[in-house]
């Protein structure tokens, strides 16, 4: 498959105390690629995409984001992270900022757009995930699904090349898994580069050009969706799917 | 009884002496404690190991030694300055340790996805701990900070005994000329709990204002 990379992980190794977390892990992500990693908890999957902006350090390998190695602490650390949007599991909103100036933040500090240019960009996000009429909340008061449509508006409005998602949906109540999983599915049609972990299997079905599958800390299968959720080749991804696919 | 009536420009000269002390000292200490808490969470080794040392050295010392270091220590290296200037140091150097702690541990209460968020946005240390960290922080560090401050405004008698004016020091003289002791400790306690009491007015006033989560 002739991709243009645009993140690549080679021979990376991390360790948790004596827990082997992530063992020489190999990942390519191609631009416009939407990659989903799913496996069991424990599996390495979380630390494997805070990895990829450093939020988690490594301990051997390489790391490369469009071509650049990902830099040690300091300033071109930082630089690049705002190329690197990401989504957490528990949604991350500054507590003590208005929904708009959530969006805004990054935009003024970053990017140092003026306060006006940033809180337009912030508005038309807000209108595209449905949220314009809560600009003015705090976080505080709106829903789960809410404040995840308003974090990727945020990780959005840095314009950044890819956008990862850490368990997205893990701490949603059910009827609002919909709600963020139609947002990133708009995200992943209008071509984002994105490495999602969730276990949300029908959006990997639908949305994921190639899905990841791990295990204790290894990628054990990587392969495109239709062929992973049919015929998976090893005995843990089948063990897997025969407990997650029963209902 | 006429104590007061009979010296009141002595005691308005002790008391705003101690004022004097506690706000100066305290703004260098409010400053130096910010920064010290900052260095102490810093992503520079260097900094987190200065931070440290800075409050295990300035917390552990008596302020009675710390002023005696100060005051007669620093003009053998050729430092002379006013005394209520060293006074000003001292105190306010010896509480900056106990602020950078209560900020630290305001700094903890904030939970640790708020700074990841901020980093993952490419936010600069500076940058996270200015915008995001610290401003939640301030909510939770108000009272330990009001306690620490009016621990400062008492800690201050102790440069009447290196002859800076301020209210406990005005006893001698009253002492000398006569007057009931009673009295005259009565009338100097009501002009500590003047600036004690401000102190808790200006911080509850804030906590009314900053403290209460949304």
């Amino acid at each position: 498959m002739a991709v243009d990379p645009l993140i690549e992980l080679r021979d990376v190794n991390k360790h948790y105390g004596k827990l082997h977390v992530l063992q020489d892990i190999d990942l390519t992500v191609g631009r416009g690629e939407v990659v989903v990693v799913i496996g069991p908890s424990g599996s390495g999957k979380s630390t494997l995409c805070r990895a990829i902006n450093r939020l988690e350090p490594v301990e051997s390998g390489t790391i490369t984001l469009d071509g650049q190695p990902l830099p040690e602490e300091g300033k071109a650390l930082a630089r690049l992270r705002a190329e690197v949007g990401m989504v957490f599991q528990s949604f991350n909103l500054f507590a003590h900022k208005t929904v708009l100036a959530n969006v805004s933040l990054g935009q003024i500090k970053v990017r140092k757009r003026g306060r006006e240019e940033a809180d337009k960009r912030s508005r038309e996000l807000l209108e595209r995930v449905g949220l314009l009429a809560h600009a003015e909340k705090y976080p505080a008061q709106l829903s789960g699904g809410q404040q995840q449509r308003v974090a990727i508006a945020r990780a959005l409005a840095m314009d950044p090349k890819v956008m990862l998602f850490d368990e997205p949906t893990s701490a949603l109540d059910p009827e609002m898994i919909n709600e963020v999983l139609e947002v990133m599915q708009q995200l992943a049609r209008d071509g984002m580069t994105m490495v999602v972990v969730t276990h949300e299997m029908g959006f990997a079905r639908s949305a994921a050009n190639r899905v990841v599958f791990m295990a204790d800390g290894r990628i054990v299968e990587d392969r495109p969706p239709e062929e992973f959720f049919t015929a998976p080749e090893s005995d843990r991804a089948k063990d897997f799917l025969s407990k997650i696919l029963k209902h | 009884m006429n104590v007061l009536t009979d010296n009141f420009s002595l005691y308005g000269k002790g008391l705003l002496g101690t004022v004097e002390l506690t706000v100066y000292a305290s703004l260098l200490a409010l400053v130096v404690g910010f920064l010290m808490a900052s260095f102490r969470v810093a992503p520079v080794g260097s900094l987190r190991v200065f931070g440290t040392v800075w409050v295990t050295v300035l917390r552990n010392t008596p302020l009675t030694l710390l002023f005696f270091a100060v005051l007669l220590g620093l003009p053998r290296f050729g430092v002379v300055l006013p005394f209520q200037l060293f006074a000003v140091l001292a105190l306010g150097c010896y509480t900056s340790a106990f602020i950078c702690e209560a900020v630290r541990s305001g700094i903890n209460t904030v939970p640790t996805g708020q700074g990841e968020a901020a980093r993952s946005l490419g936010m600069t240390f500076g940058q996270t701990l200015g915008a995001i960290v610290l401003p939640q922080a301030f909510r939770s560090v108000i009272p330990p900070v009001g306690s620490t401050l009016i621990a400062l405004a008492k800690n201050s008698a102790i440069a009447g005994s290196f002859s800076v004016t301020e209210l406990l020091g005005t006893y001698k003289t009253l002492n000398e000329l006569g007057y009931s002791i009673i009295w005259t400790f009565i009338w100097i306690a009501v002009g500590y709990l003047i600036v004690t009491l401000t102190i808790s007015a200006v911080f509850n006033v804030l906590e009314k204002r900053w403290g209460v989560p949304r």
